[in-house]
């Protein structure tokens, strides 16, 4: 298992982003605008909160006692869908215990009323979901964590006094065991 | 006696070593590793199966400058919404010395979708003007540090070898090609065969990983 593991691991983390210095080029403002006109009509009546990295980004620092799995997915993306259950799963136990699950979604405008809606309600999803919608991927992934070269699945767990990063899917066990490092 | 010291502080040493090694082993699991390529390092020829059933290496193309290595598939949302943008770039720097190769390195058991024959249906109904090969038994891509399609790296040749320029994303809006303002690569290619520096070595992006 632990080989398997760390084989997946490999293959999923190996890239590494040496050049840390990526240019930390602020977006445009007229492009932000354009953005969102431009997916105005798909999003109008979309059943999910729709955010620019901007907006997004405090959900990644809140300071209160809840600790937070942010789960980066897609529905195209097979192991994302494969390790959903577990966040489910553990949503489920451990809600009660000031853990919050937040499905950040990264499907395409088209494929939100085609694909992301009949999927959460089909598979009858009781975390949160939101869609992320911010072509400027190079400035938002760093700001996600340094550590991400940007394959999903992704997930980030924090509270206010320690956070980790994972690029890669969990099983299970492996999602409630690194949760147990948050929780006590 | 003396020898039971010795032996003594050997044991200790023993667990120390094993319980450290435990201890790196546990935090390797969740901390990202160190393989494949960095921009300037070295990148490794290979022979792949092209879709015209040729097998096609670096080595081949005798007059190129460069070559833009760009690991994609069939089956990737974002390696489609980037199809036409490769095909420019092929039709854009080809005739400039930097050609288009580019690999499938997903496994087509997991991913029926990228099959060879699969593969050869895209290259033809898309009019691939590049070579589009299959990563056969999925050497390649772990080599370079692929992890996600699309993934491009700019390699430039050197009297060394293939040195490598550029690793990253296309440009800066998979959306939208008309919504672009940087276009990563094609800032790459024209630095590097202007012989100045790349302004941007290595850039991040959202992609389908990689299937084992």
């Amino acid at each position: 298992m632990n080989r398997l593991f760390i084989v997946l691991a490999v293959l999923t983390l190996s890239f590494s982003c040496k050049d840390k210095k990526v240019e930390d080029k602020v977006v445009a403002e007229s492009t932000m605008e354009k953005n969102q006109t431009t997916s105005k009509n798909v999003e109008s009546d979309v059943k999910f909160p729709i955010y620019d990295f901007d907006a997004f980004e405090p959900l990644l620092h809140k300071d209160d006692d809840n600790t937070y799995v942010i789960n980066f997915w897609a529905t195209w993306c097979q192991p994302c869908i494969a390790e959903m259950p577990h966040f489910e799963q553990v949503y489920a136990e451990q809600k009660d215990n000031n853990v919050k699950v937040i499905l950040v979604n990264l499907d395409m405008p088209n494929m939100w009323k085609s694909r992301l809606e009949p999927y959460v309600e089909k598979k009858n999803i009781q975390s949160e979901v939101v869609i992320l919608d911010d072509p400027k991927q190079n400035v938002w992934i760093p700001k996600v964590s340094e550590e991400w070269g940007g394959a999903i699945p992704a997930t980030l767990i924090y509270n206010k006094d320690k956070r980790s990063f994972y690029e890669r899917g969990f099983t299970y066990e492996e999602l409630n065991q690194e949760l147990s490092k948050f929780t006590k | 006696m003396k020898t039971n010291k010795i032996l003594g502080i050997v044991a200790l040493l023993l667990l120390v070593g094993a319980s450290l090694a435990m201890g790196v082993i546990s935090s390797e699991e969740i901390s990202p590793l160190d393989t494949g390529y960095e921009v300037g390092d070295m990148a490794a020829d290979f022979s792949l199966k092209n879709v015209d059933g040729k097998m096609v290496s670096l080595s081949d193309y005798k007059n190129a400058k460069g070559y833009l290595v760009i690991f994609t598939c069939n089956t990737c949302p974002y390696a489609q919404a980037y199809e036409d943008r490769i095909i420019a770039l092929d039709a854009k720097y080809k005739s400039k010395g930097v050609p288009v190769v580019a690999i499938m390195p997903n496994n087509p058991s997991k991913k029926p979708g990228d099959s060879f024959d699969k593969m050869k249906e895209r290259a033809s109904s898309k009019g691939f003007s590049f070579p589009y090969l299959i990563d056969e038994g999925q050497k390649v891509y772990p080599l370079y540090g692929a992890t996600r399609t699309p993934h491009v790296f700019l390699l430039e040749k050197t009297s060394k070898g293939n040195e490598v320029k550029y690793i990253g994303a296309i440009d800066d809006n998979y959306q939208d090609a008309a919504s672009v303002d940087e276009k990563f690569v094609e800032n790459a290619v024209d630095a590097m065969l202007a012989g100045k520096e790349i302004p941007l070595k290595t850039t991040k992006a959202i992609g389908c990983s990689i299937k084992a």
